[in-house]
């Protein structure tokens, strides 16, 4: 797996570390117990397309958000979590 | 047929050619008492102690491709009961009882070798935390032995001692533990299962969970729909595609862990040991090739096979622990995708779903689990509770706060 990165450009997939999902939204102060299990414990974990965090430790050191197949190991689309974050609100 | 030294010597004279099959390849009838799903060793030790102990006979163990070709048939095959924690040792003491008189139980040879695990340390503090583990362990009723260097020496003379970095100081044995044939625990069960009337169906992908009233009516399969009265998920890494067919959600992500096998050797490693400054666990199987493995590749994967950057970490710390690895070939590399939890333990228990049992989040160690998984989970479907041994191992212990972290890694999946 080699991981493009908006920065340092093409890189082997042991500069990263990884992370995990990046889709669970974190809950907004006062939500219910329900809801902080559910956004700590609990994962789609698809077979197929996922969204997932990503950090170039051995590079830039930037957080990504990368869109990759965990079935395939494809890698769609690499972002920068920072940007993401910004866009989503 | 009952395989004994009689039948050995009767089917010698007629030339090996009248042995029957060891378990029928059953076509789906349209209704069960109880469907299994995964035909791994937990689904298919399950349907064996759901007829053996609690008399259920109309039972169906469905399997999308082959019996023991996911984990079952892909893992490092090491049985040990070394745990630290309240919740799981009486657990993994109860299945290593299990393993012990499994042959017997089974009149099938899983080639059960109690040779002996032991897990390295190499400073002060990692032997303080071993005699911690050791003494939970034989406050359990379990046995362990703490190991010094100069005894390590003569019994493991191809270690490491003297590595500048993570020096060998000692270790915690435990005698009991050991190896077993993986394909043979599969077998085995099928074999004592179908014996009992469980239809074996292979071929047979679940598409589907059927439901009225949110209780469980049956399954969807590749084979077409089959009715069921209680279903059991027993699918290790793709456990959280099982739970979404019936909406749920689980504490569960799928991840890949690599291992690794050499050319055959004369014997060379009597016992399993295990590197405590990484992660590298080594064993030499009964064909010679020495078999181990490492952490997993790190990232959610259904993939069945990992990376190249893990290849070379974990043969790195074989090289660390083993230097005299570094003369041998591998000869095969393959993975398995494992259902790894939340805290790092397993769930065997009922959902809120009527009818709908699972058993997952296995992690690195669910093989030693088998006889006890299977034992505890037909307890908890035929009985619709959970026996002592597993009660601790329920799916909303992460609602309760009840977590069961052995590492202390917190709900990080990939790092337990
Ligand atoms: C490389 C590796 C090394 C390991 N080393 C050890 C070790 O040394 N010691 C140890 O204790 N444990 C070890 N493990 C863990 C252990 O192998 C697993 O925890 C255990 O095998 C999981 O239970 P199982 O045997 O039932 O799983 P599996 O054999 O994976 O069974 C699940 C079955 O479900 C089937 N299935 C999935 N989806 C469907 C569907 N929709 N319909 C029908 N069937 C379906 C699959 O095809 C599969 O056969 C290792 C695992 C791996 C991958
Ligand atoms: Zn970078």
């Amino acid at each position: 797996m080699r991981i493009n990165c908006p920065l340092c450009g093409e890189r082997a997939s042991d500069e990263f570390s990884y992370l995990g999902d990046a889709t669970p939204g974190r809950p907004p102060s006062g939500a219910s117990l329900k809801e902080w299990h559910d956004y700590v414990y609990l994962r789609d974990n698809p077979r197929g397309p996922h969204h997932e965090y990503w950090h170039h430790v051995g590079g830039c050191r930037a957080w990504l958000v990368i869109h990759r197949d965990t079935f395939t190991h494809e890698i769609f689309d690499v972002g920068l979590a920072c940007d993401i974050e910004e866009s989503v609100g | 047929m009952k395989y004994s030294l009689f039948n050995l010597i009767r089917n010698t004279f007629s030339g090996h050619s009248r042995w029957t099959p060891a378990w029928r390849d059953a076509t789906p009838k349209t209704h069960y008492d109880v469907i299994i799903i995964g035909g791994g060793g937990h689904g298919l030790a399950t349907a064996y102690y759901l007829a053996r102990e609690h008399g259920i006979h109309n039972i169906a163990v469905l399997e999308k491709g082959y019996i023991g070709g996911g984990n079952a048939g892909r893992n490092t095959t090491i049985v040990r009961a070394n745990y630290l924690l309240e919740g799981n040792q009486p657990f993994y003491e109860w299945s290593l009882k299990l393993w012990e008189s499994l042959e017997q139980e089974l009149n099938y040879n899983v080639m059960m070798s109690q040779r002996g695990v032991i897990n390295l340390y190499h400073s002060d503090a990692q032997r303080d935390a071993y005699v911690r583990r050791g003494n939970a362990m034989l406050m359990h009723g379990s046995d362990a032995v703490l190991m010094k260097r100069d005894e390590l020496r003569d019994m493991l003379p191809y270690l490491d001692y003297d590595n500048a970095r993570f020096p060998i100081l000692g270790g915690l044995m435990q005698p009991r533990g050991g190896t077993a044939r993986h394909d043979a625990v599969v077998w085995g069960y099928a074999r004592g299962a179908d014996m009992r009337d469980v239809d074996i169906i292979q071929n047979c992908e679940v598409t589907g969970i059927r439901m009225e009233n949110g209780a469980i009516t049956g399954v969807d399969t590749t084979r077409g729909a089959i009715g069921a009265n209680k279903i059991g998920l027993a699918v290790a890494g793709n456990s959280s595609r099982l739970a979404a067919m019936a909406g749920m959600r689980l504490p569960i992500e799928s991840h890949v862990l690599q291992a690794f096998v050499t050319e055959g050797l004369k014997p060379l490693i009597d016992h399993v040991v295990t590197f405590g400054a990484g992660h590298f666990y080594i064993s030499q199987s009964d064909k010679g090739g020495l078999v181990f493995g490492g952490d997993l590749d790190g990232y959610n994967s259904y993939a069945q096979r990992g990376n190249l950057p893990m290849v070379e970490h974990v043969l790195e710390s074989g090289m660390a622990m083993m230097p005299s690895l570094g003369r041998l070939r591998v000869l095969r590399h393959w993975g398995g995708i494992m259902d790894m939890s939340m805290d790092g333990s397993p769930i065997i228990d009922k959902t809120p779903i009527d009818g709908l049992y699972l058993n997952t989040g296995w992690c690195y160690g669910g093989f030693k689990a088998t006889p006890a998984s299977g034992w505890c989970f037909a307890h908890t479907i035929a009985r619709d509770h959970a026996h002592r041994y597993n009660a601790p191992y329920r799916l909303d212990r992460f609602m309760t706060g009840n977590l069961i972290d052995e590492r202390g890694g917190g709900p990080r999946p990939n790092v337990h």
